[in-house]
C-alpha cells in the first residue's frame, strides 16, 4: 500500500472501507487487460456495497475478457480532507491505482442528492468535472442508474448516459470503445446504440419564460433514446460469488432479486414506471441462486428484493424452498417490501419463526379518496385486517409511511393520517395477544417529490412552508402517546425536487453548490440548504421554478430526450384518472396499454 | 474444552484495518464458506463461540494472533488451515489449527517490532537517546483504563528494547501482554515533555510472537 495512504488511514474513521482486499474482489493481471473501468458509486462504501446493481455490473464487466473493473466510493469528509492535504488521488480499491489513468469512469447514480458527490469524486480523481474540459487523454466518463432517466442536469459533466439496465449493453459499449480511434468517434458511434444518450450531441434552447423551447439532436442522432432492458431475467447473470465486505455494512446478507418492474402502477412511483414491464426470475433459479450465494458468502441472512415482494407469483414455493435449506443452517430469511394484506402476515409468520421484527407498511395517503387518486390499491379494511392478524400473532410494533403534498391533497386527507393511525391503535387494543409490553406505532411523513416519467411529472411540489403547515396540522390531530409521529425535514426534498425535474442549466448550480462545499447531500449531517440556496442565487436560477411549478400541458419536458417505454399518452391518461379519483387496475388484472410492450401480455 | 479449536493466524497488510468485530465476522464467514461446522450457542440469537487471545489495535499488524473457536464434533482437522485460507480476504492467513492445552491467561509478553518515521529528518543520535530514555528506572506515562486516566510506570513492563537507524528508526521490544496491557501507543507516550523532539510523526507496528512468564513461546 502507498505510504501516504497508510499515513492518512491512521487518522480517519473506519479506515477498512478505503483499502479493498475483501474476499471475492476481482484482481486481474494488468498485462492481460486493455480496458480498465472504475465503477464509481457516489456514496459511502457501506451504501455502495449494499447495492445490488453495483454487484451485478461488477460481475458483468469483469466477466468480459481484457476488462478489469474496480470500485471507487465517495470518501467521507474526514478522508476527503486528508486526501486533499496529502495529495492522494481517488484510486480503485482493487489495485490502489489512481482512476485518472483508467479508460472509463462509470458512475451509478441512484438519487439526485448524490450529484455533488459525482463532481467531487471526479475532482478527487484529478479529472476535470466538465466534459468540455476533458481532453482526449482523460478517461471517458459515463453514468447509469435511475437518475439518468432525466440526464439533463448532469449533461455538462457526463460524456455518455446509459438509460435502463446495463447487463447486455456493457459488452457492446466496451466493444465500440475498443474499435473507435478517439472519443468523438466513439461517442458518435455509441449514440446509435439503444439506451445511449450523448448530451454533447444535442443542444437545448429556451423560451423567454424560462421553460425549455426545444432540444435539438445533431444529425444522425435520434430522439427519444429508448431505455434498455434485459428481456429474459431468468437467464441473465446474477453474481452468486460476489464480494464479501469485511467491514461495516448495515446488513450483511445475500440479496436475491425476484423480479424487475411492478404491476401496481402507483402514480407517484418512479421506480415502478421506469422499470416496467415485470420480468421475473423463476422459483427454481432463485432457490439455486440463493443457496449458491449463501455457500459462497458465508452469510447468515438472505433478503428478497423487488418493488413489491407479495406480487411475486411463486412466493410461497420460493419461501418454502429457501427455508428448507436455511433453517437447519440457522440462516434467517427477511422480506422487505411487503404489501399490507393478509397474505403478507402469513408469509412473515412462515419465515420468522423466532424473532418478531417490526412490521412496516406504506399506505402513502391517509384517506381512501387520496389513495385512489394516487392509485395505491390498499384499503383501510385491508390494512386493519393485516394489523389485526399481526397483533394476534404477537407483533407489537408497526411503522407506517406516508407522504404529504400528494397532488389534490386536502386538509381532510392530512387529518386522515391521524385517524388511520388511531384505527391501527384501536385494532391493537382489541386484538393484541398481550398488552403488557404496550404497542409502538410510528408514523412518518416526507414531502412528496414529483418525478419524471410518472403520471405526476407535471405537478407542483408543495412549498416547504405548506409542508410544515400540514405537518403541524397532522401533529395537532395526533391524540395518543402510543403513536409516535416523525416527519422528515422538507429541505432535502425541495432540492431533490428541483434537481429531479431540472434541465441543463442546473449543471452550473450543481457545480456552484459543490464548489462551495456541498457533499453527501442525502446525509442530514452534511446537507446545507443555505449552501444550495446561494448556489441557485449565484446562477440566477430560482429553485421554485423547478420544484413548485406545475408544468403546462404543452411544455417541453427536459427528460423527453429519453423514454422509459411508457407512453406519454398513458401518463396523461393516468393523470386524468387521478384528477377524476379513478383507480387503474394492476397489470395482472387488466393491461392498460401503457406502451412498454409486455411480451407476456402480448402487448 | 474438547471441541475448542485454536487458530494461529496473521493479520497483515490491508486486513490490519479490520476492527475486532469485523475480524470475528470475517473469520466466521470464512469458516462457513470452507465448510467448517461451528458450534453455536443456545438461545434466542445463536452465535458461534469465538474468543481472541489479545485484542489488537486497528492499524497494527500481527503474525501471531490466536483465536479459540467452538467447533462441532467430528471435525476433520487435516488440511483445515489450507481450506479456510482459500476463503479469507487479503492479509489474513491461518498458520495452524490445534487443540489447545494452555489458557490465554498464561500469555505474559508480546514481542513487537515497528518503525518510527519523522517528517523532517531522524533526530540527531536518535537511537542512542531513545535507548537512554527507555532504560531509565522509572518511565511514567498516562494510561487510559476502564476507571479513567492514571499514571503508570512502564519501566518493568517493557523489556529487550532495541533501536536501529536507517531512513527511519526501527524498534523491537517485548511488552507486557496482560495486567497491565502495554501497547506501542503507551510506549510512545513516554516521548513527551523533554523527550518531545524524539516523538515520531508516524509509526507502524507489528506483533511477532507471544511468550509466557518464563519467556517460553506460548501456543
Ligand atoms: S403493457 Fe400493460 S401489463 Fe405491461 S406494464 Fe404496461 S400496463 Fe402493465
Amino acid at each position: 500500500m502507498d505510504f501516504a495512504l497508510e499515513r492518512i488511514l491512521q487518522r480517519v474513521q473506519r479506515p477498512a472501507r478505503y483499502v479493498g482486499g475483501e474476499y471475492g474482489q476481482v484482481v486481474k493481471d494488468k498485462a492481460e487487460v486493455d480496458v480498465r473501468v472504475a465503477y464509481c458509486f457516489p456514496d459511502t462504501y457501506e451504501i455502495g456495497m449494499s447495492n445490488l446493481g453495483l454487484r451485478i455490473m461488477y460481475g458483468v464487466f469483469n466477466g468480459l475478457g481484457g476488462v478489469w473493473c474496480e470500485r471507487a466510493f465517495a470518501p467521507w469528509v474526514d478522508m476527503e480532507s486528508e486526501m486533499r492535504r496529502y495529495g492522494v488521488a481517488l484510486y480503485g480499491l482493487e489495485s490502489g491505482d489512481p482512476i485518472s489513468g483508467f479508460d472509463i469512469i462509470a458512475f451509478s447514480i441512484g438519487y439526485e442528492l448524490s450529484y455533488t458527490n459525482v463532481l467531487n469524486m471526479l475532482d478527487l480523481a484529478g479529472v476535470a468535472v466538465r466534459s468540455s474540459d476533458r481532453g482526449e487523454d482523460a478517461p471517458l466518463v459515463i453514468a447509469g442508474g435511475v437518475c439518468c432517466f432525466n440526464p439533463e442536469p448532469l449533461a455538462d459533466f457526463i460524456d455518455l448516459f446509459f438509460i435502463g439496465e446495463g447487463e447486455d449493453a456493457a459488452c457492446e459499449i466496451i466493444g465500440l470503445f475498443r474499435e473507435c480511434g478517439d472519443k468523438r468517434d466513439f461517442l458518435e458511434a455509441a449514440s446509435k446504440l439503444d439506451g445511449v444518450y450523448v448530451p454533447s450531441l444535442c443542444e437545448a434552447f429556451y423560451n423567454d419564460d424560462g421553460t425549455v423551447g426545444k432540444i435539438v439532436p445533431r444529425q444522425g442522432v435520434s430522439f427519444p433514446v429508448k431505455k434498455r432492458i434485459v428481456a429474459d431475467l431468468d437467464s441473465s447473470p446474477f453474481p452468486v460469488d460476489s464480494i464479501v465486505p469485511s467491514t461495516g455494512l448495515v446488513h450483511d446478507r445475500v440479496v436475491l432479486e425476484l423480479f424487475r418492474g411492478c404491476i401496481r402502477g402507483c402514480r407517484f412511483c418512479q421506480a415502478g414506471h421506469v422499470s416496467r414491464p415485470v420480468r421475473s426470475r423463476s422459483c427454481g433459479t432463485l432457490v439455486e441462486q440463493g443457496i449458491e450465494s449463501l455457500k459462497a458468502s458465508g452469510y447468515d441472512e438472505l433478503a428478497l428484493l423487488s418493488l413489491s415482494t407479495s406480487d411475486y407469483g411463486e412466493i410461497f414455493q420460493l419461501c418454502d424452498g429457501l427455508i428448507q435449506w436455511c433453517e437447519p443452517r440457522r440462516i434467517n430469511l427477511s422480506l422487505p417490501s411487503l404489501r399490507a394484506d393478509n397474505f403478507s402476515v402469513e408469509l412473515m409468520e412462515r419465515v420468522q419463526k423466532v424473532r418478531k421484527a417490526g412490521l412496516t407498511f406504506a399506505p402513502e395517503a391517509g384517506s381512501q379518496r387520496l389513495r385512489d387518486i394516487v392509485n395505491k390499491n390498499l384499503t383501510e379494511g385491508e390494512l386493519l385486517e393485516t394489523c389485526r392478524i399481526a397483533f394476534e400473532g404477537g407483533w407489537n410494533s408497526v411503522k407506517l409511511y406516508f407522504m404529504l403534498g400528494l397532488p389534490f391533497e386536502t386538509d381532510e386527507d392530512v387529518v386522515g393520517i391521524a385517524r388511520l393511525s388511531q384505527a391501527v391503535l384501536h385494532t391493537w387494543k382489541q386484538h393484541a395477544k398481550s398488552k403488557s409490553r404496550g404497542v409502538r406505532i410510528t408514523v412518518s411523513t416526507s414531502c412528496f417529490i414529483p418525478k419524471p416519467h410518472t403520471p405526476f411529472q407535471w405537478e407542483a411540489q408543495i412549498t416547504m412552508d405548506e409542508y410544515l403547515r400540514r405537518v403541524e396540522l397532522l401533529r395537532a390531530s395526533m391524540r395518543s402517546k402510543a403513536i409516535n409521529y416523525k416527519w422528515h425535514s422538507p429541505e432535502q426534498g425541495f432540492v431533490e425536487a428541483a434537481l429531479a425535474r431540472g434541465d441543463r442549466r442546473l449543471g452550473a448550480v450543481i457545480e456552484a453548490a459543490w464548489e462551495s462545499g456541498s457533499r453527501f447531500d442525502s446525509w442530514d449531517e452534511c446537507f446545507s440548504l443555505p449552501n444550495w440556496a446561494s448556489a441557485f442565487e449565484k446562477c440566477g436560477i430560482d429553485p421554485k421554478f423547478y420544484a413548485n411549478r406545475e408544468r403546462s400541458d404543452d411544455e417541453v419536458l427536459p427528460w423527453s430526450v429519453v423514454t422509459a417505454g411508457v407512453s406519454e399518452g398513458h401518463l396523461r391518461r393516468e393523470r386524468d384518472a387521478a384528477r377524476a379519483g379513478k383507480k387503474t387496475p394492476d397489470c395482472r388484472e387488466l393491461c392498460s396499454n401503457c406502451g412498454v410492450g409486455c411480451v407476456a401480455n402480448g402487448k | 474444552m474438547e471441541n475448542k479449536l485454536r487458530l494461529r493466524y496473521s493479520k497483515v497488510g490491508k486486513s490490519k484495518y479490520l476492527s475486532h468485530l469485523d475480524l470475528s465476522a470475517t473469520l466466521r464467514r470464512a469458516m462457513i464458506r470452507a465448510g467448517v461446522s461451528l458450534k453455536y450457542s443456545e438461545g434466542f440469537n445463536p452465535h458461534p463461540y469465538m474468543s481472541v487471545a489479545l485484542p489488537l489495535s486497528v492499524g497494527t499488524e500481527s503474525v501471531c494472533e490466536l483465536m479459540d473457536v467452538g467447533i462441532a464434533e467430528g471435525l476433520e482437522l487435516e488440511g483445515l488451515p489450507e481450506r479456510v485460507n482459500r476463503c479469507l480476504p487479503e492479509g489474513i492467513k491461518i498458520a495452524e489449527a490445534y487443540f489447545p492445552s494452555r489458557k490465554f491467561s498464561e500469555i505474559a509478553w508480546v514481542e513487537m517490532s515497528g518503525f518510527l518515521y519523522y517528517d523532517e529528518s531522524v533526530p540527531y543520535r536518535a537511537c542512542e537517546r531513545l535507548s537512554a530514555r527507555y532504560s531509565l528506572d522509572c518511565i511514567e506515562v498516562k494510561k487510559r483504563t476502564k476507571k479513567g486516566e492514571s499514571i503508570i510506570d512502564i519501566a518493568s513492563f517493557v523489556c529487550d528494547m532495541a533501536f536501529s537507524e536507517s531512513d527511519n528508526i526501527e524498534v523491537a521490544a517485548k511488552l507486557s501482554a496482560q495486567n497491565p496491557t502495554i501497547n506501542p501507543a503507551n510506549v510512545m507516550d513516554a516521548l513527551a515533555g523533554e523527550y518531545e523532539e524524539l516523538a515520531p510523526d508516524f509509526t507502524s507496528f507489528k506483533r511477532l510472537e507471544l511468550f509466557d512468564s518464563g519467556m517460553k513461546v506460548f501456543r
